[in-house]
């Protein structure tokens, strides 16, 4: 076999380094989290690459979601809940009480398990965030708004002919990319998805899988997902939680062909732990 | 290593290491019954030898059939992942090493009825020794998970090419010193040709195992001796 070093091979590995070396987007430093008595997560330090996906993986209860609510402070909405430590975007402490929850989360979308559009038409979904931002003007501004956010949901060519009959009338695929939509709309930084595709069919998985590939050229991703082969495919970073800590943070095809940690190999193969 | 919660699994992942044992220790024994056939000048035997390959190539089918169900069927990651994948290139290597076994033991047939010259096949003799003693050690490194001793069988095989060298010459030697030399020496010359293609093969074994355990490719340039594809004995003048 010849040994020298495939150049095809050196340009994916310098183009994952490339990746990795980008700006830290989101970065947390020994984030505690509790539930009352529970200490939830446990002296968490990540940095999250901007333009990106990042998935966490782990198994129920790991805390990979609690620590994705930090990121938009939804755990504040939680009366027994205290978090501790540190998450900057962009340099800035999130948790800085001078700081507006709601501007946060203009700024950090969030799309849940289990789709969840509002009562009402399909446009209306989109236009409320809009609306309630003040981001247009005029009627025509959020028309422009509504139909480029549906488009790049992909969901524009299947839905411009009803866009008045209600967003909960679609398909569980058409209503999670109907989601993302009204999640675009208001223009965030950071896009946290909370197992978006657990409730969808392959077909409606793949959909949203092609999505997020387009979307993270524009947005910073972060993605909670069960499955081992979407984390896979969708993600360029991979971060392992189990029990309460980061176990493991790498490059994706590096947890998934080779990971450090015995932990992260056990659970990522199905062994008991 | 702990257990996969899918014992079915786990027991699929046992079949394919016992698969490739049963391969490698096939096609060692290929190896050494191809010589004695030759040395022994006896062609039964190296009829019954070339017969053998055949299940050699069965289980590689087998083998091949199951990773490729395996892969649809459990996506397998991690340390499994390179498991499944190595044993799909180890089986392919083994499958090459019945064949050049198989090759050798049809030139014995074919040179049955000649005589040798006394001394010819001790270079013969010494390669096949090295060859099989290669795939064994690196057999036994894949079922330890060695890499250590996979690592060693690489360096090992410049040993096997030395000798390779040295016989090269001889033959071609013979073959000037007496053209009716030529027609047995040739096949000889084939022997010892892939008596080095297997050391070969057991090196690209022994980089599968490496990677099988550390997930990486050996470092470093590979040990290469063979030099007769650059070497010309020139006959005397008329």
């Amino acid at each position: 076999m010849d040994m020298r070093p495939d150049p095809l091979i050196m340009m994916t590995t310098q183009t994952a380094q490339a990746t990795v070396a980008a700006k830290p987007k989101i970065v947390a430093r020994n984030v505690n989290v509790f539930y009352g008595e529970k200490h939830a997560l446990k002296d968490v330090s990540v940095d999250i690459p901007e333009r990106s996906v990042t998935s966490f993986i782990g198994p129920s209860g790991c805390g990979k979601s609690t620590f994705l609510r930090c990121i938009n402070r939804m755990n504040d909405t939680v009366p027994s809940c205290r978090v501790e430590g540190t998450i900057l975007i962009d340099g800035k402490d999130i948790y800085d009480p001078a700081l507006d929850p709601v501007q946060l989360r203009a700024r950090v979308g969030m799309v849940f398990q289990k789709p969840n559009p509002f009562p009402k038409s399909i446009y209306d979904n989109v236009a409320y965030g809009p609306r309630i931002h003040g981001l247009s003007r005029s009627k025509g501004e959020l028309d422009q708004i509504v139909e480029a956010s549906l488009r790049k949901a992909s969901l524009w060519e299947e839905v411009k002919d009803r866009l008045t009959d209600s967003g909960t009338g679609l398909s569980g695929g058409q209503q999670q990319r109907l989601c993302i939509a009204r999640t675009i709309a208001i223009n965030p930084e950071i896009i946290l998805m909370d197992e978006p595709c657990s409730a969808l069919d392959p077909i409606a998985t793949a959909r949203i899988e092609e999505l997020m590939e387009e979307l993270r050229h524009n947005f910073t991703i972060v993605i909670v997902t069960h499955s081992m082969q979407q984390a896979a495919r969708v993600s360029q970073q991979t971060a392992f939680f189990h029990l309460g800590h980061v176990v493991e943070v790498g490059e994706t095809p590096q947890i998934f062909t080779n990971p450090t940690d015995k932990r992260t190999q056990d659970y990522i193969t199905g062994r008991f732990g | 290593m702990s257990e996969h919660i899918v014992k079915s699994y786990e027991q699929e992942l046992a079949i394919l290491d016992s698969k490739i044992s049963q391969m490698g220790g096939l096609a060692e024994q290929l190896v050494g019954e191809a010589f004695d056939a030759l040395a022994s000048h006896n062609p039964a035997r190296a009829r019954a030898t070339v017969a053998s390959d055949a299940t050699i190539d069965l289980i590689h089918r087998e083998l091949e059939e199951q990773v490729i169900l395996m892969i649809a069927r459990r996506q397998p990651l991690a340390n499994d992942l390179r498991q499944v994948i190595s044993v799909l290139k180890v089986a392919g290597e083994l499958e090459r090493v019945g064949d050049l076994a198989k090759n050798v033991a049809k030139r014995a047939q074919t040179v049955s009825g000649e005589t040798h010259p006394k001394g010819l096949l001790t270079g013969l003799q010494h390669m096949t020794d090295l060859a099989s003693r290669q795939l064994k050690d690196v057999l036994d490194a894949y079922a330890a998970r060695d890499a250590e001793r996979a690592i060693a069988v690489w360096h090992q095989d410049e040993k096997l090419d030395a000798v390779y060298n040295s016989v090269f010459r001889e033959l071609l030697t013979y073959m000037m010193e007496d053209p009716r030399n030529i027609g047995l020496c040739t096949h000889l010359l084939f022997v010892a040709k892939n008596l080095e293609r297997i050391g070969d093969h057991t090196t690209n074994i022994a980089e599968t195992v490496n990677y099988m355990t550390r997930g990486a490719l050996p470092e470093g340039e590979r040990p290469k001796g063979d030099i007769t594809s650059t070497t010309l004995v020139s006959g005397p003048m008329r």
